[in-house]
């Protein structure tokens, strides 16, 4: 693990990147790596993601500066910007059940090619898509999502960069981390080694690339 | 009492005691004040808690602590937090007794369409295709009509929620449950007649000789 500054981070990242990130309605999200990537106005992103927040709010941040290509999420909803970008051809939006989203992450960070779920047979989420039966019940076949960079939101970093999360902002943030090639970690708190016990670990310091120094 | 405080009232007398919950937005919401005495239910709320509480108190909100909408919440004693992944293996691997859904048609087979109208309004399904496949019993919350026209449809026009039916719909009107696959009235709203339930449904109703009335 290395710790660099915000803008050394974020200049890690290039044009085009596929970014999976942290945080539920924004709840979550790393804001200052954010707010980072708009300053340094890195575009045509892949983002995966729960949601895509409100306008101005976390991912929402993104979707407003106009640097998204594409969004991987379960919902649009709370985001109008999203959707008329969406509509007007701007942004390509893929609508993935929350539960496949998290689970397809989860089975790019654990080394699977893909997940089986009853989630989504017989709807337009399932059209098209491969299918198997196993013990006579079906499942749609859920291919593994991974991405270049992972960004983190966490409670607690301690020096290694173990990491520990807080109440809903945990959410897909462990799970990232295990998904990408790269992880980039805000935290809230960087505390000494130790501080965080080894059975409140949740995300284990070998996973962390970068941990963004405090300001 | 206005129709979504009949709808919150009747689907509180499903709670089990001892069970896990999840609540949807909208009415389902409304549900958890409803919660009969004496039994202890555990709410979740799919962001990763289990022990959902009340609004907190103003200026006592914390930044991390939200329902499903994003909004704050507080965490009641006993509650506990988990990844994204967990929650939804929680709710689609049967350690969930029950979900309560908002809807915008449901169909006599019991289908749900609750998740978008086609070049109207495209939200996302969010969680709501795993909580529809993957709870253990499915309760809809939906007001009978919109715009004078019936939710309760004989085959759902929208693209559907779930393929798997539901297992109960409460509206401000009836309680309809779907036996061997058939749409069939339970229980009617307090002062509502069979037959202003049959002329307010598009649905095939089946309707058993004695339908009494809802008990709240």
């Amino acid at each position: 693990m290395r710790t660099l500054s915000l803008p050394e981070a974020v200049a890690l990242i290039p044009d085009g990147a596929s970014l999976m990130i942290g945080g539920f309605m924004g709840v979550g999200t790393p804001e200052i790596i954010v707010d980072e990537l708009v300053r340094q106005g890195k575009h045509d992103l892949t983002v995966i993601g729960n949601d895509t927040a409100m306008p101005g709010v976390g991912i929402g941040k993104l979707v407003r500066a106009r640097l998204v290509k594409k969004a991987i999420v379960s919902h649009i909803g709370t985001n109008p910007e999203t959707q008329a970008q969406m509509i007007a051809g701007e942004m390509e939006v893929d609508l993935v059940p929350q539960g496949t989203l998290i689970e397809r992450i989860r089975a790019g960070g654990f080394g699977l090619g893909g997940i089986l779920t009853a989630t989504g047979l017989g709807t337009l989420v399932g059209e098209g898509k491969q299918k198997v039966a196993i013990a006579g019940k079906e499942y749609l076949v859920e291919p593994a999502l991974r991405a270049d960079f992972a960004l983190v939101n966490a409670f607690m970093a301690d020096y290694l960069g173990n990491l520990a999360y807080a109440l809903t902002g945990r959410n897909f943030n462990p799970v990232i981390a295990m998904a990408a090639d790269t992880v980039i970690v805000a935290a809230d708190n960087v505390v000494p080694v130790g501080l965080i016990s080894p059975d409140h670990v949740i995300t284990p310091a070998p996973l962390v690339d970068y941990l963004i120094a405090q300001s | 009492m206005d129709p979504q405080t009949v709808i919150a009232k009747r689907i509180a007398l499903e709670l089990q005691d001892g069970t896990l919950v999840n609540l949807g937005i909208g009415i389902p919401t409304r549900v958890a004040n409803y919660v009969p005495a004496g039994i202890k239910v555990y709410f979740q709320s799919e962001n990763g808690l289990i022990g959902t509480g009340a609004v907190p108190e103003e200026g006592m909100h914390h930044r991390l602590l939200t329902d499903a909408g994003g909004k704050p919440v507080t965490a009641l004693p006993g509650a506990c937090v988990f990844d994204s992944a967990m929650s939804f293996g929680l709710i689609r691997g049967g350690h969930l007794a029950m979900t309560v859904l908002g809807g915008l048609q449901v169909d006599q087979a019991g289908h749900l369409a609750n998740w978008m109208i086609p070049g109207k309004m495209v939200p996302g399904m969010g969680g709501a295709m795993d909580l529809a496949s993957g709870a253990k019993r499915v309760v809809i919350a939906m007001q009978h009509s919109a715009k004078g026209k019936s939710k309760v449809v004989k085959a759902c026009t929208l693209p559907l929620t779930s393929v798997r039916p539901i297992d109960l719909l409460v509206t401000e009107l009836a309680v309809i449950a779907f036996p061997g696959g058939r749409a069939t009235l339970m229980e009617t709203a307090s002062g509502v007649s069979v037959q202003q339930v049959l002329d307010a449904t598009d649905a095939e109703l089946v309707v058993p000789d004695n339908v009494p009335e809802m008990a709240i």
